[in-house]
C-alpha cells in the first residue's frame, strides 16, 4: 500500500487521494470529486463560498492542504443535501427566499449546519456571528439570518 | 392571487443543493486554459513582446488574431480586444496565452516580458492635459439672474470614490467553435450585447453568433459591459485555437482589471433668497478610466439627477466624463445617479445647517410634487410620495427626536443620525428604450399548454425566473411550475434588451403581461403557439432630445428615503451603524421577499460605499487592495439593523403597477451615512468613503 495516498471520509463515503499533500482541498473536490456545489470566491480564505465541514468544523476549503484531511471526515454540500437538517434549512431558506445569486449558498448552507450543531436555538447575534465569515453581497444577510432563526424552530429537535 | 404574494423561487433549489451551474462549474474535458497577460505600465507604447518558446499545444492569442474588428462594440468602439500599439493603464489586456494544462500556462505567463517606451499618463480628472471623454451642458431659467439677486452664494466640492461590486462569482466565459459559428457563454447580465461585441469582433454574421447566459453568480452592473471585453478575447483564441477555451477569472484579477464605479469630483455652485434655493449650478466630472465603455450613458444620468429631488427653475448643469490612464470606469447599480445624489444631499444639508435651520425642513420645502418639471423640461407625471415615506422612516427610527438630541456631545462615544431622499428613473435614459432598445419578448406556447417566456433578461440573482414566470402565470391563470423561463440563449430568444437601469420587470415585465393577454385571447388547447409583443413608449411622454437634454428623461421613478444612525467611537474612530431605515417605493412588488431582498441588499452596497468600501491606488494607478482582504464589503455583523419597508405607489403602465426596483436602494444610502456622522463629528463632511482614518482625521483637527 503506497504510504502517500491520502485518505478520508468524502460526505460519508471512504475516498483516497493520490496527489501532492499540499494540493488544496477546494481544488480537489471541485476537479477530482467533480463536486462543484463547493465555490472559489476568492482563494484566500476570506469569502467563504468554498466552505465545507471537516470533522464538524466549517473551514474554507481553499485553505486546506490535502495532507491535513488524511482521516478527516470532510461534507460537502453535495453531501449534506441529502440530510433531514438540510430538508429544514431548505424550506426556511424558500420561505423567506434567502437565496439570491446563489454563489455564496452552499458554504452559506454549511455555516447554518455548524451554528445549528453547536447552538440548537441560537440568538440573531450568534446566527450573525455564525455566518460572518460568509460573505454575500446580494441579499443584506437579513433574510439569511431570518432563514437560519426559522429553521431553528421549525426543526425543532433536528439539531 | 395577489401577485405580491411571495412564491418559492424558480431557481431555489439547484443553488441550494450545489447542483447549479456557474461558467467555472463545467467540465474541462477537452477545453484549454486561457490567461490574459495585461500591461504593468500605466501608458506607453509596446516596442516588443518577448514570448517564451512555446511546448506543443501552447499558443498566444493577441491583437494579430482578431478576425473582424480589433474592437469591442459597447456604446463606443474604442475599447480594443487585445490592446494595439499603446498601453493605456495597468492592467490594458495586450495578450492571452493558452493551453490545455492551467499551471503550464501560468509558467508561461510569467515568463512573457515587454519592452515598452514609456508615455506621459493621465491620471487626475483635474488634470488640464486630460482628455474629454464626452462633455454635456443643460439647463434651464436665468441661473445668472439668479445669482445676482441672492442673498448669500454657497460653493462647494464632492469626491467620491471608486467601488468594486464585489460579485461573489468572478468574471468568466468558456468560447467553443463549431460548424462556421462560434458559441460563447458564461457569466453575464446582457446577452445581445455580448452577442454585438462578439459579431464584431470576430468579423461573422450575427447569424453565427450564439451567445447564452449561465448561472450567473452576482452582476450590480459589473456584468454589464465588461463580460463583451471578456468574450470577445475568449472567442478570438478559441477561433484560433479550433478548440473551446476557457477564461475564469481569480478575485485578485477581477477586482484589479475589471470595471467600476466611476469616481466623481462635483462642484455645486446655490443661490438662496429669502431662505429659499433659487438656483443651482453644478460642474459634475468622472473620472471615465482609459477607455469610454459606458460613461456616456453613466454622466446623462448623473447629471440629469444632479439636483436631487428638489423643485429648481434655474439650473446650470455641466457634465463631463474624464480620461485617466486607469481601469475603464463602468456600471454599477445607480449608474451615475448615486454620485450626484449624494453631492446635492450633502449640499442641501450643509445650506441648511449655514441657514440655522433643520435639514429636513428644509430639504421637504423644495421637494418636487406631482406635476412639477423635472431637471430637463420633463414633467412628473405621478404622484411622489416622499413627504409620507419621510413619515414612516421617521416613525420608525426616531429621527426627528434623535436629531435634536445627538448635539454638543463630549464623551467618548457620540452619535448622529441622517435622512437623505432620492430617486431613480427606471429603464433607459432619454428615449433609449424607444430608439436603440426597442424591446421584443416572445411567448411560446406548447401542445401540452406548457407556457415558456423567451426574452434576453437574465436572473442574476434579482430574481427575473420567479418574477417574469409569475406575471405569465398570473395572467393566464395557470400553475407557476407550467411556465418556463430558462436562461437566454441568443438562439432562441428576442432581444428585449439587456438586463440594466431596473428596466426588466418594469418594461419587459409589462410586454409579458401583454403578451400574455394575447395568447389567452387566442389560446387553443393541445395547439403550438408563439405570440410577440413589441415596446411601445407611452403616450404621456414628453419627447426627450439628448442634444439638449430637454424632455422626459423616465417615465416615472422609483423613491426613497433612507435614515442611518451611527455611533463613532472617537478613541479609535471606529463607527458603529445602530440602525438603518429605509422606505422605498418601487410601486408593486411583484413578490415581496423578492423586493425587500433587494431593497436590504442593495441599501447594505450604499453603505459599504459610503463607509468601508475604498480602492486605493498608488502613483502610478495600480490598485494595491484587489482582494477581499484589503477591500472589505459588509459581513453579517456589520448592520444587523437594518430595516426596510415598503411604499406601493402603483405606476399604471408597469405591470399590476411595477416601476424599478433594482437600483433605488443603493443610492440615498451615502447621504444617510454621511449626514450622520457629520452630526456625530460636529463638522461638514464632503466626501466618501469615509472610513475610520477619515474620523481620526477629523477628531485630530486636521480636516476641518
Amino acid at each position: 500500500m503506497n504510504s502517500n495516498i491520502i485518505k478520508f471520509i468524502l460526505n460519508g463515503n471512504e475516498v483516497s487521494y493520490a496527489g501532492p499533500a499540499g494540493a488544496r482541498l477546494l481544488d480537489v473536490l471541485r476537479e477530482e470529486f467533480r463536486l462543484t456545489g463547493v465555490k472559489c470566491g476568492c482563494s484566500e480564505g476570506e469569502c467563504g463560498a468554498c466552505a465545507v465541514i471537516i470533522d464538524g468544523m466549517l473551514a474554507n476549503s481553499c485553505m486546506v492542504a490535502m495532507g491535513r484531511i488524511n482521516g478527516s471526515h470532510v461534507m460537502t454540500i453535495e453531501g449534506y443535501a441529502g440530510t433531514e437538517r438540510f430538508a429544514a434549512l431548505d424550506k426556511a431558506y424558500a420561505s423567506v427566499s434567502a437565496v439570491q445569486c446563489g454563489f455564496c449558498i452552499p458554504g452559506m448552507i454549511l455555516a447554518s449546519e455548524c451554528i445549528l450543531s453547536k447552538t440548537p436555538h441560537p440568538t440573531e447575534e450568534q446566527i450573525r456571528d455564525g455566518i460572518s465569515g460568509n460573505l454575500c453581497r446580494c441579499t443584506g444577510y437579513n433574510a439569511i439570518v431570518t432563514a437560519i432563526m426559522s429553521a431553528s424552530k421549525e426543526g425543532n429537535g433536528l439539531w | 392571487m395577489n401577485i405580491s404574494n411571495s412564491v418559492t423561487k424558480k431557481d431555489h433549489l439547484p443553488k441550494m443543493n450545489g447542483k447549479a451551474l456557474y461558467v467555472a462549474d463545467y467540465s474541462t474535458d477537452g477545453i484549454l486554459f486561457g490567461r490574459l497577460f495585461y500591461s504593468s505600465k500605466t501608458r506607453a507604447r509596446i516596442l516588443k513582446v518577448n514570448i517564451p518558446v512555446l511546448p506543443e499545444g501552447y499558443l498566444t492569442v493577441d491583437k494579430n488574431d482578431v478576425p473582424g474588428e480589433n474592437r469591442v462594440h459597447i456604446v463606443m468602439d474604442d475599447t480594443p480586444v487585445f490592446v494595439d500599439d499603446t498601453v493605456e493603464y495597468i492592467g490594458d489586456p495586450i495578450l492571452m496565452v493558452v493551453g490545455p494544462d492551467e499551471d503550464e500556462v501560468a509558467r508561461l505567463l510569467s515568463e512573457i516580458t515587454v519592452d515598452y517606451e514609456d508615455l506621459t499618463p493621465v491620471l487626475d480628472i483635474s488634470d488640464p492635459d486630460a482628455t474629454v471623454f464626452f462633455d454635456y451642458h443643460y439647463g434651464k431659467g436665468d441661473v445668472d439672474k439668479a445669482f445676482s439677486e441672492a442673498d448669500k452664494v454657497y460653493t462647494e466640492k464632492f469626491r467620491t470614490g471608486r467601488q468594486e461590486q464585489a460579485y461573489l462569482e468572478p468574471q468568466g466565459m468558456i468560447a467553443e467553435p463549431h460548424d462556421g459559428r462560434i458559441t460563447v457563454h458564461g457569466s453575464l447580465q446582457c446577452p445581445y450585447y455580448v452577442h454585438g461585441a462578439v459579431a464584431k469582433a470576430m468579423g461573422f454574421e450575427a447569424s453565427r453568433v450564439q451567445i447564452k447566459q449561465d448561472v450567473t453568480g452576482g452582476g450590480f452592473g459589473g456584468k454589464e459591459a465588461f463580460p463583451s471585453i471578456l468574450a470577445c478575447q475568449v472567442a478570438v483564441a478559441a477561433h484560433k485555437a479550433g478548440k473551446p477555451v476557457r477564461v475564469i477569472f481569480g478575485r485578485r484579477e477581477d477586482m484589479e482589471f475589471t470595471s467600476k464605479r466611476h469616481p466623481s469630483l462635483c462642484t455645486y455652485k446655490a443661490a438662496v433668497k429669502d431662505g429659499r434655493i433659487t438656483a443651482m449650478d453644478i460642474d459634475v466630472m468622472y473620472d471615465g478610466g482609459a477607455y469610454t465603455t459606458l460613461s456616456a450613458v453613466v454622466l446623462q444620468r448623473g447629471i440629469i439627477c444632479a439636483n436631487g429631488i428638489y423643485k429648481m427653475d434655474n439650473l446650470r448643469v455641466h457634465g463631463r466624463a474624464i480620461k485617466t490612464n486607469t481601469v475603464p470606469s463602468g456600471a454599477y447599480r445607480g449608474f451615475g445617479a448615486p454620485q450626484t445624489f449624494f453631492a446635492v444631499e450633502m449640499m442641501m444639508d450643509h445650506i441648511a445647517k449655514d441657514l440655522k435651520v433643520e435639514a429636513l425642513a428644509f430639504k421637504q420645502a423644495h421637494i418636487v410634487v406631482q406635476g412639477d418639471e423635472t431637471s430637463t423640461g420633463g414633467k412628473y407625471h405621478f404622484p411622489v410620495p416622499v413627504p409620507e415615506m419621510i413619515e414612516e422612516v421617521d416613525k420608525a427610527s426616531n429621527f426627528r427626536e434623535k436629531k435634536k438630541k445627538y448635539v454638543r456631545q463630549t464623551g467618548r462615544y457620540r452619535r448622529g443620525i441622517g435622512m437623505s431622499m432620492v430617486f431613480h428613473g427606471a429603464g433607459f435614459t432619454g428615449s433609449g428604450e424607444r430608439d436603440f432598445i426597442k424591446a421584443v419578448v416572445k411567448l411560446h406556447k406548447y401542445a401540452d399548454g406548457t407556457v415558456e417566456v423567451l426574452a434576453s433578461n437574465a436572473d442574476i440573482g434579482q430574481g427575473l425566473k420567479t418574477t417574469f414566470s409569475k406575471i405569465v402565470a398570473h395572467e393566464l391563470n395557470m400553475p407557476l411550475e407550467r411556465v418556463i423561463f430558462h436562461n437566454p440563449d441568443t438562439d432562441r430568444v428576442p432581444d428585449s434588451g439587456p438586463t440594466v437601469a431596473s428596466r426588466s420587470l418594469m418594461i419587459v415585465g409589462e410586454l409579458l403581461r401583454r403578451a400574455s393577454i394575447n395568447l389567452l385571447s387566442d389560446w387553443v388547447d393541445g395547439e403550438d403557439r408563439i405570440v410577440e409583443e413589441h415596446f411601445t413608449e407611452p403616450d404621456f411622454i414628453i419627447p426627450f432630445y439628448l442634444d439638449r437634454f430637454h424632455g422626459d428623461a423616465y417615465p416615472t421613478y422609483a423613491w426613497s428615503v433612507s435614515a442611518i444612525e451611527v455611533e463613532v467611537d472617537t478613541f479609535t474612530g471606529l463607527s458603529k451603524i445602530l440602525g438603518a431605515w429605509g422606505s422605498f417605493d418601487v410601486g408593486t412588488p411583484i413578490d415581496m421577499n423578492i423586493v425587500v431582498g433587494q431593497m436590504e441588499g442593495g441599501f447594505l452596497q450604499g453603505i459599504g460605499y459610503a463607509s468601508i468600501e475604498q480602492i486605493d491606488a498608488d502613483r502610478k494607478g495600480r490598485i494595491r487592495n484587489n482582494s477581499f482582504s484589503d477591500y472589505i464589503i459588509p459581513t453579517s455583523m456589520d448592520v444587523p439593523n437594518l430595516n426596510v419597508m415598503m411604499h406601493i405607489e402603483k405606476y399604471p403602465l408597469g405591470p399590476y403597477g411595477a416601476k424599478g426596483a433594482g437600483e433605488i436602494p443603493l443610492v440615498g444610502a451615502p447621504g444617510a451615512y454621511l449626514e450622520a456622522m457629520e452630526q456625530a463629528l460636529e463638522a461638514n463632511l464632503n466626501y466618501i468613503p469615509f472610513s475610520a482614518e477619515d474620523t481620526m482625521k477629523v477628531l485630530r483637527g486636521e480636516v476641518k
